[in-house]
């Protein structure tokens, strides 16, 4: 049956595509600003005011800068190391302690549970953690980043909710046919929960990639540095220097914008591009994480 | 059936899960080694600890490192500064996600349903470094804020640098960041509307406005009632790592708050007690809070963290 519309109804219809065509300018203009900005000619730039839409002009020696200086690209090999390297150990031991916690009948699952929980809710602050880095000798290597960050716990709870999810009687089965559970766990519960490790994988990715704090506290050597602790550099502390040699010092400035720009650009377009095919993954993460229990 | 004691059904529970045990080991020891120990080593609150004695040997102190903080100047400006800038966080960004939820929900037209969610989405998935890099550069005199400023008739000054304009700049940015991606959540609740209701209510001669106050409201209130409770949980416990790539000293007066500040005299300044102190107080009201918000939310609406 179709209800016909009311003139209000209508009004509203129409009023509610404008607002949120005007939410979307104000998620997307920045970023657009960023783009065509870092696209500008840095002297047209810096005389120019107000919003821009195309870039002034169109130059590229800003990225042939930023491409050209070894720490940007130092910097992504560190983190794709850190990435790789570490969403392996993440996810091995997310699902050890999620396929755990998903078994029943086990005595001293409760009390582990309490151990585990416990921790969401108290810590012993940034300061003893730091020192136990220390202690661990984890400070001054990558390790550091990858260790004592494999399981968020949150995470691993999102898992165990999705492993129990799975019917008992495959793994019973499996059990009564004499597998061992990590062969279980690797043979049977992992392939069956290919989409929930997808965003597993996303979630610890997408952590990983945004972290620096701990790489900007433990980490001393600049040829180890991850990338955002690289951007926070040239973003935050305007430390362009580098880049803008040969520059005459009148135009650092305008130069050093460009190459800011530049810097956001090459550090954020490819999240932002395998985004949209992966959002599916993204989203079905917050729903399983809203409907734990 | 003769009831086993508790030794005997561990001895036939272990010979049973021995497997199972074995595999949650380096699970077990990665809890204790990075999130026990650092308990532990909390303890150099109440000590005076330098890094050549070690925690054990550092000599008990007892409240000292506590009354310090409680009694120092910048007590009561970390509490007011860290309570604020998380009510204005709630009061201002609480609301957005719904808002733009309710509007969404209300788009007939699929396709410009999923541009405006993929693309309110997309500043979630900016890293928080860039997203400061972007403030702090659309902050400056010559920025782009500065520029709008200027096309409506204003003066061009550091905004950043205006203590005054800290918090809204803070709260604003966050709600860019994170609107679309905390609707979704709403959307799915939404989804859930039974659709016979809206039928029933328009045939009942109700109007979009009376609609929404009457179904879909009371429709998706326990998810928001549910989200205010946890979010309440962590009023104390603002992050501080946005706040550390904001603010300069010359917004220290309304932009530090307890974690920004032990930061500081922790890492920066190595006062290891101290900091720690100050860290273990914050930590133990997170606690309550949580504990508080969380009995709430289980008896109000059954869901809570665990």
């Amino acid at each position: 049956m179709k209800i016909k519309r009311s003139m209000g109804e209508r009004i509203f219809g129409v009023f509610n595509y404008i607002i949120l065509s005007l939410i979307m300018l104000l998620c997307f203009y920045p970023v657009w600003y960023v783009l065509v900005a870092s696209f500008s000619d840095s002297g047209l730039l810096m005389q120019h005011s107000g919003l821009l839409f195309k870039s002034l002009g169109f130059n590229t020696d800003a990225y042939v800068k930023v491409f050209q200086n070894p720490m940007i690209l130092r910097g992504y090999a560190n983190t794709l190391f850190i990435l790789v390297v570490g969403v392996v150990f993440d996810i091995i031991m997310t699902s050890l302690g999620a396929y755990f916690l998903s078994r029943k009948n086990v005595m001293f699952k409760k009390p582990i549970i309490i151990l585990i929980m416990f921790t969401m809710f108290f810590s012993g602050g940034m300061i003893p953690f730091y020192l136990n880095l220390k202690d661990l000798h984890l400070t001054k290597t990558l390790w550091g980043l990858i260790i004592p960050f494999m399981i968020s716990t949150y995470n691993m709870i999102i898992l165990r909710t999705s492993f129990e999810s799975l019917p008992d009687s495959l793994v019973e089965a499996a059990q009564i046919d004499g597998a061992s559970h990590f062969k279980i766990l690797g043979r049977i519960v992992l392939p069956l929960s290919k989409a929930i490790i997808a965003v597993m994988v996303l979630y610890y990715g997408v952590g990983i990639w945004n972290a620096w704090f701990w790489a900007s506290a433990i980490i001393r050597d600049r040829e180890q540095y991850p990338l955002q602790v690289i951007l926070r550099e040239i973003l935050l502390q305007n430390d362009v220097g580098s880049m803008s040699a040969g520059v005459s010092v009148a135009d650092q400035e305008a130069v050093g914008m460009t190459i800011k720009y530049a810097t956001i650009v090459v550090a954020t377009v490819p999240i932002l591009c395998v985004y949209p095919f992966l959002q599916r993954y993204f989203t079905k993460g917050v729903m399983i994480g809203a409907v734990k229990e | 059936m003769k009831k086993q004691s508790f030794s005997q059904r561990a001895k036939k529970d272990f010979r049973r899960n021995r497997a199972l045990y074995l595999l949650v080991l380096p699970v077990l020891a990665f809890y204790i080694i990075f999130h026990y120990k650092p308990m532990y080593g909390a303890i150099i609150a109440f000590k005076d600890y330098s890094p050549g004695t070690g925690i054990a040997a550092s000599p008990w102190v007892g409240l000292a490192n506590f009354t310090r903080f409680f009694s120092g100047p910048y007590f009561a400006r970390l509490i007011r500064n860290t309570l604020l800038l998380s009510l204005y966080s709630l009061l201002f960004g609480f609301p957005a996600p719904i808002i733009l939820a309710l509007l969404l929900n209300e788009v007939r037209n699929k396709k410009f349903k999923s541009v405006t969610q993929t693309i309110t989405y997309l500043p979630h998935f900016i890293s928080m470094i860039v997203v400061t890099g972007m403030i702090s550069n659309f902050c400056l005199s010559n920025g782009l804020f500065n520029d709008i400023i200027v096309l409506f008739g204003g003066e061009r000054s550091p905004l950043l640098q205006n203590p005054n304009l800290y918090r809204t700049i803070y709260v604003a940015s966050s709600i860019w960041q994170e609107v679309g991606w905390g609707s979704i959540i709403y959307l799915s609740a939404l989804s859930g509307v039974d659709a016979q209701l809206y039928e029933a209510a328009s045939i009942d001669g109700a109007g979009k406005w009376k609609q929404m106050l009457n179904v879909t409201l009371p429709g998706i209130s326990p998810t928001i009632i549910t989200m205010l409770i946890l979010k309440m949980g962590s009023l104390m416990s603002l992050g501080y790592e946005k706040t550390i790539l904001l603010y300069n000293a010359s917004t220290y007066e309304t932009a530090d708050i307890i974690s920004s500040y032990t930061y500081r005299v922790g890492l920066l300044d190595q006062d290891w007690s101290y900091s720690t102190a100050i860290g273990l107080f914050n930590s133990v009201i997170n606690c309550v809070l949580l504990v508080i918000s969380n009995r709430l939310s289980k008896k109000l609406s059954d869901t809570s963290l665990w």
